[in-house]
């Protein structure tokens, strides 16, 4: 169809291998893009009203529930922004636990990302299990890894999904010495695994299409920042305080999507793995900048695709620094902590980096200490607008040279690329072609 | 259901929820292959592009909250022979549920602020997407064959559940009270340190895991036919819980089957 005057709908329904439920529509007319459209069709949850009335030390533990895939940055996010509410203080101890909690759970998302939901276009099936015949090696690796940092979110938490052990400024029940140790030896045999993961990933053949945008991230003076640090663009270089979320995230509303959309210093913002390798390459962890180099990826880089490869980075790095954690823990010991608090009022704001990108969470308490008024800013519905723009800057050419069911598929991509994770954001793609 | 099912035709599907409970059925890594040759997984969207006209169970996770998605539920009812829900948002509307005491308007001007409220109402592109009615358990629309509880799911009684229709018979979750798990697991009671626990009045089945995890029982999996609420609030009373904190304590997940308008499997 190349080079013809194609007319023709693409409704992406449902889009699958997504966390969540999404559409995307594009018409073309005689080969040019009119219209293209992400619509978020997920229903609306409203996290952020039923909050109400809850009292503090269940805010993590109930948000925790607005997504399955990244409970641990919810939570964290949600103890953050209490935190900061109350003025509570949290122990090295504690931040040390947290950042392995967060990391096992960046180890968990991606890998399942990386594996089960992108892996299966770049080889040409509909989903993982065909892969289950064809490439046996891969798929048992990849269940190997993903059991294994399964196993170590438990260690860490108590369970790999909506974890109870941890709570506002500390652990109801500290990880046991002898299943720390445990994992540490698991993680280390398997680095084997994770050099095959970078081999892999590096033969995989990655769309090209470029568009720079504005990438955010969190920003960390020593640690290449997942749980702590400021707000950094790419486009001033500055440094912008957590508490300062609005000014950033500048939400709104259109009709197309339950999920909210922002935008920051131009008309869209990328955040997640590529907008913290572009941002954070020189705190990654040596391994990691290795398996960039392997890889092909050089930083800046403007290829939405390559998301998946800044992902595989940042599994190399979460593995090697939870290693270094889980020494650092076996090292000096845990020992048990007091973590009472006085209920009261306050507002604060606590931000993490989700596997998908920059969360905030902001929450008000009334002098009884209840919750009045909770907002959360989630990483997939800050993508959204810039998924829509990277469609629209790409879809011109997709459509002259590719045929429609290439042009479905590469826009898919794209969206899984992202990894957008919509039961957040509030569900998400459809494509249907009307010649 | 006497005879046994050669390579069953499953399916999963979500409405609204965080889609942990699937995930926690990706979580069965180590027997994942195995799993996989003897039942035929033929739709999950969140996991696979393929789709089928029908199945043999159909996995359901999350509550129905827009008409579209109870239509959508209807039609997933009509291609399968037993529906699961799936985990607590399905089975009873787990905290979600909560979103229910206030009008859906009401929630909308929280989320969104008053002029998108506003536009719901006034702009008619919005309505079919935006339409919130309000938060229902699947067995609210559809007869529910089997009740997969707990938020996530347990991992093993979902594994009993496809077991026991692989072999022809019908799988059994009993009725008792988390506590029963707890002493299984030979866990101190928290009312013992001073804490209070759901577990009395809580459907088992999820191994306290909870408990063993450091904290105590606030009653996701749903509350069983046989609690009696009266006595479990005089227990609360007791223990030093005010009338408020108590209503507050059941309200957390357990909105939808303790509070006003009631609805339990």
């Amino acid at each position: 169809m190349s080079g013809k005057k194609a007319t023709y709908t693409i409704d992406l329904d449902h889009v699958t291998r997504i966390e969540g439920h999404g559409s995307v529509r594009v018409s073309v007319r005689d080969g040019r893009v009119e219209e293209l459209t992400l619509a978020i069709v997920e229903a609306q949850r409203f996290f952020e009203s039923f909050t109400r009335g809850v009292v503090a030390h269940e805010i993590p533990w109930i948000v925790g529930r607005i997504c399955g895939i990244c409970c641990v940055a919810h939570q964290l996010a949600a103890c953050r922004g209490v935190e900061a509410a109350l003025g509570l203080e949290v122990s090295g101890q504690s931040r040390l636990l947290r950042r392995l909690l967060n990391e096992s759970q960046i180890l968990q998302s991606h890998l399942l990302h990386v594996y089960f939901l992108a892996v299966p276009d770049y080889m040409g099936v509909p989903s993982v299990l065909p892969l289950a015949r064809s490439h046996p090696d891969v798929v048992r690796r990849a269940l190997r890894l993903k059991h294994l940092a399964n196993e170590f979110t438990r260690v860490i938490g108590g369970r790999a999904l909506h974890p109870m052990a941890n709570t506002l400024r500390g652990w109801r029940r500290l990880p046991d010495p002898d299943a720390l140790a445990d994992i540490r030896h698991r993680l280390a045999a398997a680095l084997p695994d994770f050099d095959a993961t970078v081999e892999f990933a590096a033969g995989l053949r990655i769309p090209q299409f470029e568009r720079e945008t504005e990438y955010v991230s969190l920003r960390h003076p020593e640690e290449y920042a997942l749980y702590d640090g400021q707000v950094y663009s790419s486009d001033t270089g500055e440094l912008t305080p957590v508490s300062d979320y609005r000014r950033i995230t500048n939400e709104f509303t259109v009709p197309w999507s339950t999920a909210k959309w922002a935008r920051w210093h131009r008309a869209s913002y990328m955040v997640g793995a590529l907008a913290r390798v572009n941002n954070n390459f020189d705190r990654l962890h040596p391994a990691a900048r290795r398996a960039a180099e392997s890889l092909g990826l050089r930083v800046p880089c403007h290829n939405p695709y390559m998301n998946n490869l800044a992902q595989v980075v940042e599994i190399v790095h979460c593995a090697h620094n939870s290693l270094a954690m889980l020494d650092e823990v076996l090292d000096r010991g845990l020992v048990r902590e007091e973590i009472g608090y006085t209920p009261g009022p306050g507002y604060g704001v606590g931000a993490v980096e989700a596997p998908r990108g920059l969360l905030f969470h902001a929450y008000r308490f009334d002098d009884s200490g209840r919750c009045q008024e909770a907002d959360a800013v989630i990483p997939t519905s800050q993508n959204l607008n810039n998924i829509e723009q990277d469609m629209r800057a790409f879809a011109p050419s997709m459509v002259a040279s590719m045929s429609q069911d290439e042009v479905r598929l590469h826009l898919e991509m794209l969206l899984r690329a992202y990894d957008p994770c919509i039961s957040c954001s509030v569900h998400m793609l459809e494509v249907e072609f009307i010649r | 259901m006497k005879t046994a099912l050669l390579r069953p035709r499953i399916g999963f599907f979500d409405m609204a929820g965080c889609e942990g409970c699937q995930l926690a059925i990706l979580d069965c890594e180590d027997i994942f292959l195995d799993l996989v040759d003897l039942v035929e997984i033929v739709e999950f969207r969140e996991a696979m592009s393929e789709t089928a006209p029908r199945f043999d169970i159909a996995f359901v996770e999350g509550s129905i909250h827009r008409e579209t998605d109870g239509l959508r539920l209807r039609d997933i009812r009509a291609r399968c022979r037993w529906l699961v829900a799936l985990g607590a948002c399905a089975c009873h509307g787990n905290v979600q549920a909560r979103a229910n005491a206030w009008s859906p308007a009401e929630n909308l001007q929280r989320v969104h602020g008053a002029e998108a409220a506003h536009r719901v109402q006034t702009d008619d592109r919005y309505w079919p997407l935006w339409a919130h009615t309000r938060v229902r358990p699947l067995h609210e629309l559809v007869q529910v064959d089997y009740f997969l509880r707990g938020c996530p799911v347990d991992r093993d009684e979902f594994l009993h559940l496809v077991k026991r229709l692989l072999a022809g018979s019908r799988p059994c979750f009993p009725a008792r009270p988390v506590c029963v798990d707890c002493r299984r697991h030979g866990y101190e009671c928290v009312f013992r340190h001073g804490e209070t626990c759901l577990g009395q009045i809580t459907w088992g089945g999820c191994g306290a895991v909870c408990i063993g995890g450091g904290h105590r029982c606030d009653g996701c999996r749903g509350l069983l036919p046989q609690a009696d609420l009266d006595l479990h609030r005089r227990l609360l009373r007791a223990s030093g819980l005010d009338r408020d904190t108590i209503e507050a304590r059941y309200g957390l997940f357990l909105s939808a089957e303790t509070g006003k308008g009631r609805a339990r499997p």
